[in-house]
């Protein structure tokens, strides 16, 4: 075996991962390799100053607002949903309903309603198009039943 | 950590059909790991708490995507990671944006000033620099270190939730190591615990 070998076994012998077999052999190669002692040093120094650090524990008020926090996320986002669905309805309700008005309205010029279908054909088009691209891309992704 | 243990699953089971009961117990079990997780890998509380929230809200959002036999942490953990990296990208683009107005000014801003070594238990200089350090050691480096030194998870564990073998994070834990050394060496005199000496 090449240093190179025994400097991926270092990081095993540095967190004690390493079979008695592999302690052996790397203590073996250790004994003729001074710059992999060397190195090993370091890095037990490193290990030892990084071990030394550790993170506060927050109070025990957040954990117990914890589960709490995310329920909310969970409850509100079918609050969204269902305000979101309600909503696009009633657009399109209200939006048919002043169509319909403007189209029987005998007061509103011919240009105007004109222009006002132009648009509707324009804004169906525009959704046909973006949801036709959709479904494409979704039957074209070979990972779309990708489990773990 | 608990994260490989049988009942798990059967927990598990419940949320599948979307027992909210079942999910309590799960995020319960596995908030601190998810928190402190997150912590390391954003580098401040405020960051962390959210997007650890955010993270189980979405898993239990996309619960079903989980197959019947998949545990939940490591499925959970690419989760939690896609957000936090995510969530460095765009603070990353934020800070590139005021660093060029900062620079208009000629004030110097630090890459990675938002790893708040205020989340150090008993701070000292030593600590805060190597702090500092692992956060600005790139993603896939910092989060072996994160693993394997602030949760103590084996090779074996380590490997399941990031999806590798135990010689792929050996590899990572050699270089982020050696990284981690040369950040340290370049930004200042030798560490005051460095020079007591080795084992």
């Amino acid at each position: 075996m090449t240093c190179r070998n025994y400097k991926d076994l270092m990081m095993a012998y540095l967190d004690n991962e390493v079979d008695d077999e592999q302690r052996k052999a790397f203590e073996e190669h250790l004994a003729s390799c001074p710059q992999c002692t060397q190195e090993l040093k370091e890095f037990e120094k490193l290990k030892q100053l990084t071990d030394n650090v550790k993170l506060i524990e927050p109070e025990d008020r957040i954990w117990q607002q914890y589960w709490g926090n995310v329920y909310n996320r969970v409850e509100r986002s079918l609050g969204w949903i269902l305000f979101s669905v309600a909503a696009i309805l009633l657009t399109i309700y209200g939006g048919f309903e002043l169509i319909e008005n403007i189209i029987k309205d005998q007061t509103v010029g011919m240009l105007l309603k004109i222009a006002l279908l132009v648009l509707i054909a324009g804004l169906a088009i525009l959704f046909v198009s973006v949801l036709r691209e959709r479904v494409y891309f979704w039957k074209k992704d070979r990972y779309r039943n990708v489990r773990r | 950590m608990g994260s490989f243990c049988e009942d798990e699953t059967i927990a598990m089971w419940g949320c599948r059909s979307s027992s909210k009961e079942a999910f309590e117990a799960i995020v319960k079990r596995h908030m601190k790991d998810a928190y402190f997780i997150a912590l390391g890998l954003v580098g401040n509380h405020e960051d962390a708490l959210e997007l650890s929230q955010e993270a189980f809200f979405r898993a239990y959002r996309n619960i079903k995507q989980l197959s019947s036999k998949g545990k939940f942490f490591p499925w959970f953990y690419q989760i939690l990671r896609n957000l936090c990296f995510s969530h460095l990208r765009k603070r990353r683009l934020r800070q590139a944006d005021s660093l060029d107005e900062f620079q208009e000014n000629n004030i110097q801003v630090q890459a990675h000033d938002t790893f708040d070594p205020g989340v150090v238990a008993e701070r000292n200089e030593d600590k805060d620099r190597i702090w500092k350090a692992i956060g600005q050691l790139d993603e896939k480096h910092r989060e072996v270190i994160i693993l394997r030194h602030f949760r103590n998870l084996s090779y074996e564990e380590i490997s399941k939730i990031l999806f590798c073998n135990t010689g792929t994070v050996t590899s990572r834990l050699y270089y982020a190591r050696k990284r981690l050394k040369e950040i340290l060496d370049r930004e200042g005199p030798r560490l005051a615990g460095s020079q007591k000496g080795g084992r």
